[in-house]
């Protein structure tokens, strides 16, 4: 009994240390190989060798150094059945050996922008990204997006197939492109946090918390791109966000607006880390970009006592930076929002906006509330009757639906 | 979650420690945190002053006694803090076993920090509580 007990402490042990290791050992394996599909598996196969052996032997005193010598001897192989087959491919065995992932930052940037590579969907970049930097395992990522592992193993199957196909190998990327693909690894992120942030409270133990990953991940990124501003962007973006999410529901689970909730929930060292990260992106001294100036506005709320000591108009000039940089209709739409403090004012915002979001529950959403201010109350009902039926979120129906009762 | 990581030294350890290289301890001790910081996952830490062990107040008795340095008969003295944000305490042990402590009852301790969340919310202390932890910033 006690002996099943030690196999789940150890086999917990393999995995925080593969938490913590697995994105220099990949990387250290796929600039070996050159090939970061074939790393992966080589990669699984050390750790699959290590959670049956380790618990039974004990925890190497190098488990690194372990998991590299068993994932390079596992690639020799693989290279020597492929040789065999066809004598066109180098020999790898009289290579050089893979370094000891001390100083292999290079590796683990080159692994996120692989993970990331254009050529894969967004869902594919998100699982590989999940997997091979963050270390996470199938039946993790399928819990954290609610998903089989099934699906997420054939996912991670095919986004390494893609990246064979396209014979992306395992570099980092040319200066001329370095910004388009700098920005798919943002977005990854970026997306990550978004998912990990709409995943219901309750179920957070059994959930990983995704935000958390990707609130880690933008901090590597930090370290290891200091002089890209848009990247402590969005440090400081997710940072601002997730100093909010204690007040965002209530002792019920449900959803609280940013209007009504308890500032003195929000999670303050949360926030001073993200105004740190947004003076990082500044210091720069080349403007803030998508998501510093998303990250921008965060902070505006971060930093006022309440709604009303709220800088406004500074928000309204971030959303407008924001939609010149970013022309979209649900910026305009949140531009409306922050003018909306004068009611009259923005409601011929909002109409403006609304034919570039036809059907939008927000639009109808903030055209009642905005309604509801000037007292035309029946015209206000209306709009969130609309906005509940067009809404697709269970959360946000829920706020519409409140709202629409306190009219009765 | 977060986790932490608390530093805990005996009279032995600081009194070998004063025969070890200053800036070999310090880059020892730096190269732990960099590698936490470039992980993604210090989110604070501080060091608390070993040449001067300050005070311990003890509730044992009806009033509270003051005495100097550290606890008691076992000498031990917390030394420092880590904060570190991660997945699982397993991760949080893995870190703590890699920090640069050596010597005879040279220990660290892990702990979870509870989050403001996890106490009764409709209590006017726990409320009150959140307004200091505003001011403080020590959320």
């Amino acid at each position: 009994m006690s002996g099943a007990a030690e196999t789940v402490t150890a086999r917990r042990r393999v995995e925080a240390l593969w938490r913590i290791e697995s994105a220099r050992i990949v990387g250290a394996l796929a600039r070996y190989t050159g090939d970061l599909a074939l790393a992966e598996d080589v990669a699984q196969e050390a750790l699959a060798e290590a959670l049956v052996n380790w618990p039974r032997e004990g925890i190497p005193r190098d488990p690194v150094a372990w998991l590299l010598t068993t994932g390079r001897r596992r690639a020799i192989d693989t290279f020597r059945r492929r040789s065999a087959l066809d004598d066109r491919l180098p020999q790898l065995d009289t290579g050089p050996a893979p370094e000891r992932p001390d100083d292999t930052d290079d590796d683990v940037l080159t692994l996120m922008f692989t993970a990331c590579h254009p050529v894969l969907s967004r869902e594919a970049r998100v699982a590989l990204t999940l997997r091979v930097v963050g270390g996470l395992t199938s039946d993790e990522i399928a819990r954290a997006f609610l998903v089989s592992t099934a699906t997420v193993q054939a996912r991670i199957t095919r986004a390494k197939k893609s990246l064979g196909a396209a014979d992306a190998g395992f570099e980092a990327p040319q200066a001329d492109e370095l910004g388009s693909r700098l920005a798919s690894v943002l977005s990854v992120v970026y997306v990550i946090f978004t998912e990990g942030s709409s995943a219901s409270s309750g179920g957070s133990l059994i959930r990983f918390d995704l935000a958390g990953e990707a609130r880690r991940l933008a901090r590597v990124l930090a370290r290891l791109m200091p002089g890209e501003n848009e990247v402590h962007g969005l440090s400081a973006l997710l940072e601002l966000t997730s100093a909010r999410f204690p007040a965002r529901t209530d002792a019920d689970g449900e959803p609280v607006l940013l209007e009504d909730q308890n500032r003195r929930l929000w999670d303050t060292s949360a926030i001073r880390r993200g105004r740190a990260a947004l003076r990082s992106a500044e210091r720069i001294g080349r403007g803030l970009g998508y998501y510093g100036l998303q990250a921008a506005i965060a902070e505006c709320h971060a930093v006022a006592p309440s709604v009303a000591e709220t800088d406004w108009d500074r928000i309204v000039a971030l959303y407008e930076a924001l939609g010149t940089l970013a022309p979209s209709p649900i910026v305009e739409l949140n531009r409306a929002v922050a003018v909306s403090r004068d009611p009259a004012e923005a409601l011929p915002l909002v109409d403006a906006v609304a034919e570039g979001l036809p059907g939008s529950h927000q639009v109808a959403g903030v055209r009642g509330e905005l309604l509801l201010r000037l007292g035309r109350t029946a015209e206000a009902r209306a709009e969130l009757e609309r906005a509940v039926s067009q809404c697709g979120n269970d959360r946000e129906r829920t706020v519409l639906t409140r709202k629409l009762a306190t009219l009765d | 979650m977060k986790f932490m990581l608390i530093m805990r030294v005996t009279d032995e350890t600081l009194e070998a420690s004063k025969d070890l290289d200053f800036n070999e301890m310090i880059a020892v001790m730096g190269r732990f945190n960099e590698e936490m910081v470039n992980a993604g996952v210090m989110v604070g830490g501080e060091g608390l002053d070993p040449q001067d062990p300050g005070v311990v107040v003890d509730y044992s008795g009806e009033t509270p006694v003051v005495t100097d340095g550290p606890y008691g008969e076992t000498k031990e003295l917390f030394n420092g803090f880590w904060m570190l944000e991660v997945a699982s305490k397993e991760e949080a042990v893995e870190w703590a076993k890699r920090a640069p402590l050596q010597g005879p009852g040279s220990k660290m301790e892990v702990r979870r920090v509870t989050e403001v969340n996890e106490f009764p919310q409709d209590n006017e202390w726990v409320q009150k509580e959140k307004g200091w932890r505003e001011q403080l910033g020590t959320a």
